[in-house]
């Protein structure tokens, strides 16, 4: 008996030292499961929101929808799981979501400390101010002694302690961790100040100002107080699947560099070009080097489009949102848009 | 002991896999063994993941500057503290709204369920609509429309509702004046203490000499009297230092003097009302499960009705409320963590900030998990030597 009951509780242990939690490789497991699990905000107008029908658009959602393409050809295949600032990196550390596409800021902590990968930069935002225009406020300098609306966890809350450190001024936050009730208190009054990236801040004033109050109610304030480099993160361990998350990104901006888009792709095929040729796949090796379908730019392209056409559509002219392209134009028309060269 | 052995050498003698002692300690190895296997097992692995995956992990983190402000700080702090001053910010906070819960929900409770005893139609009739009302539908909804009516309802601080010019009311919070900082108020407080406990002392006093002679002695109005003249006599012996800090709009808020924060009072309002409705039906199963002989003995020796509750009632009734009155003292101070739906700065705000900012989770629930339960456990062991020593003496 004695005997038996140890043996036995040797086995269960050796059966549970073998089932190790730690899984190898993040792409072997995606594409056994056939879906990509994808992290995004919980709702930012133009970046992640669902509508009515639990559909998810977005300059976010589109990266997810992009990295899928290249994966399985169909852009569809993901899951979105969206997640708070707080919640986001624990997510991915514990495997629960295979990326993240979630307005995250790239910064040294996070690359190393935090365990994590960026990929490439989808979006060069820096954080801004907003405040009722009623107050009279014209410059973020003014701010000495104001109650600020800030969300937890974030490069936000951080650069808004330094910023106001460096002025030698004071402020007191408010800090609540749902997105919706920090709107709901700056639109009550309870702050002043509403503090977040800038591309935050005009989708807030655009899609989410409650009745009575119109979006012109609200001013952004000029200054810019931050650099915030919003990219796609993977978990350290698993180059490969880095690898194509981060040539996803850089396809869209080939595509559009060089006129490749959802509507021209298929006459893009016959092109002579030979840099659109092996882009698109014609002339093969790229998706076979990336270890992909060899059409993966092409799928990209045909279902989610280039970064212009993403952009134009979720944030830009297209949408309610109007911002303009600024830093994210391409670097060969004045913005930061720079891809590596596909080749 | 001795008789169990005299027993088993009467009987024929067994084998040791039959014998009921040997199996007993056998079973209790192995579960020990598994149960630290397990522990083993967990532990080694997640060590050794954080590893592969190059994740910091340690306690190196507490000495680092935090970086983050905190709205409503009981100690002074600012970002350039480390993270372990602001985790004892947020600790504190905790505390605050913990201890002044308890103490309101019991007032407020035990009324309740007194009311709900009353013959008084009416009253006995309120007081089971409060109780029916609050404790059926979940805390954070409560939570939820306290802040709303606090942030919604009340005016900007421009236009703040103001008492006696001094006392402002905005959705910022109820501002009023204090007196100005001065070192006399730290001998205050500790001549507050040592009054407290001589009040204590004669309270005893007055006690046994009743016991001792029939005389009562007015113990409740010489407590008191010390409670109140003692740091009135430092104070004036101080000085009598009356500069005060007046609350004023200067810029986007009210500067000077103290404030109660919006999220403060709605967390305090919510435990308060929703824990005090539970406190009620406590009390009032403590006093009905009396014998109903008690209160028409009281009755016959000439006790008011009030006498009765206060001398012979809710004495012994303490015994019944005792024991639950601690498991709802203690989801008081859990509870408190749902502060962070309404942005109140406690415990688990600090942490879960700290969280994010070092990606060190582990180690950080570890310590919430330990504060939480070093509250937990000493509310228990008070409450435990309270009851022990309430409890019925057999003679």
């Amino acid at each position: 008996m004695h005997k038996a009951s140890l043996a036995a509780a040797f086995g269960l242990a050796a059966v549970f030292a073998s089932g190790n939690a730690w899984a190898g490789k993040d792409l072997d497991a995606i594409k056994a499961r056939g879906n990509l699990i994808c992290g995004v905000p919980t709702g930012i107008a133009g970046f992640a929101s669902a509508d009515s029908q639990g559909k998810w658009t977005g300059l976010d959602v589109d990266v997810c929808r992009a990295v899928s393409a290249s994966l399985f050809g169909d852009s569809e295949k993901v899951k979105y799981v969206p997640l708070t600032s707080q919640q986001r990196f624990t997510a991915l550390q514990s495997g629960e979501v295979d990326m993240l596409s979630n307005n995250t800021t790239a910064t040294l902590t996070r690359d190393t400390a935090l365990g994590l990968d960026f990929t490439a930069i989808t979006y060069y935002d820096g954080q801004g101010f907003m405040v009722p225009k009623k107050l009279g406020v014209k410059s973020a300098k003014e701010l000495n002694g104001a109650t600020v609306c800030v969300a937890p966890g974030t490069t936000t809350e951080l650069n808004l302690a330094d910023y106001f450190r460096a002025n030698k001024m004071s402020f007191k936050p408010v800090v609540i961790e749902k997105v919706e009730e920090i709107r709901a208190a700056f639109f009550s009054g309870r702050c002043d100040v509403y503090t977040t990236d800038s591309s935050g801040l005009y989708a807030t004033r655009a899609a989410n100002v409650p009745a009575p109050l119109k979006p012109d109610d609200f001013v952004v304030l000029p200054e810019i107080i931050s650099k915030e480099p919003l990219a796609p993160a993977v978990r350290h361990g698993d180059q490969q699947f880095a690898d194509i998350v981060r040539w996803t990104q850089y396809a869209m901006l080939e595509a559009e560099e060089y006129g490749i888009s959802s509507k021209t792709v298929d006459e893009m095929l016959k092109s002579e070009n030979p840099t659109i040729k092996r882009i698109l796949g014609v002339t093969p090796g790229m998706g076979k080097a990336l270890g992909v379908d060899e059409k993966w730019v092409y799928n990209i392209v045909k279902q989610v489009g280039n970064y212009g056409e993403s952009f134009e559509r979720n944030v830009g002219s297209g949408s309610i949102l109007k911002i303009d392209r600024g830093l994210n134009r391409l670097w060969t028309k004045g913005g930061l848009q720079y891809a590596e060269p596909i080749r | 002991m001795a008789v169990e052995s005299i027993g088993s050498q009467q009987h024929p003698k067994i084998a040791p896999w039959n014998d009921p002692v040997i199996r007993g300690w056998v079973f209790q190895v192995v579960v020990v063994g598994l149960v630290g296997l397990l522990a083993w097992y967990l532990v080694s692995n997640t060590v050794e993941n954080l590893a592969r995956q190059k994740i910091a992990s340690g306690y190196a983190y507490l000495s680092h500057e935090a970086g983050f402000e905190i709205g409503d700080s009981m100690i002074s702090y600012s970002p350039a503290d480390t993270y372990a001053r602001a985790i004892l910010v947020g600790m504190l906070n905790t505390l605050k709204v913990a201890v002044l819960g308890i103490i309101l929900s019991t007032i407020l409770g035990t009324l309740i369920g007194i009311g709900r005893l009353s013959p008084n139609w009416l009253l006995a009739k309120i007081c089971e609509s409060y109780v029916e009302a609050f404790r059926n539908v979940p805390l954070l909804l409560w939570l939820f429309l306290f802040y709303k009516i606090i942030s919604e309802a009340f005016p900007g601080p421009r236009q703040a509702i103001s008492f006696l010019g001094s006392i402002f009311l905005s959705n910022r919070g109820l501002y009023f004046p204090v007196p100005a900082a001065n070192p006399v108020h730290a001998w205050m407080g500790l001549g507050l203490l040592v009054a407290i406990a001589a009040a204590f002392a004669v309270h005893r006093w007055g006690r046994k000499r009743q016991e001792a002679t029939g005389e009562p002695f007015p113990s409740i109005w010489t407590g008191a009297g010390l409670i109140v003249g003692v740091p009135l006599l430092i104070w004036l012996a101080g000085g009598a230092p009356h500069q005060m800090s007046w609350p004023a709009l200067r810029g986007f808020n009210f500067v000077g003097g103290t404030v109660i924060q919006p999220e403060f009072t709605a967390l305090l309002l919510g435990l308060v009302v929703y824990t005090s409705a539970f406190i009620a039906e406590i009390v009032r199963s403590g006093i009905l499960a009396l014998n109903k002989g008690q209160s028409e003995a009281a009755a016959a020796l000439g006790l008011s009705r009030a006498q009765a509750m206060r001398l012979v009632l809710l004495p012994q009734a303490l015994r019944l409320i005792v024991p639950p009155m601690t498991s709802q003292y203690l989801n008081i101070t859990k509870n408190s963590s749902l502060a962070i739906a309404i942005g109140y700065p406690d415990l688990v705000a600090s942490v879960n900030v700290t969280i994010n900012q070092t990606g060190q989770a582990i180690e950080n629930i570890v310590i919430i998990m330990v504060a939480y339960l070093s509250v937990s456990l000493s509310i228990s062991a008070f409450m435990n030597w309270y009851n022990k020593r309430i409890a019925l003496r057999e003679r």
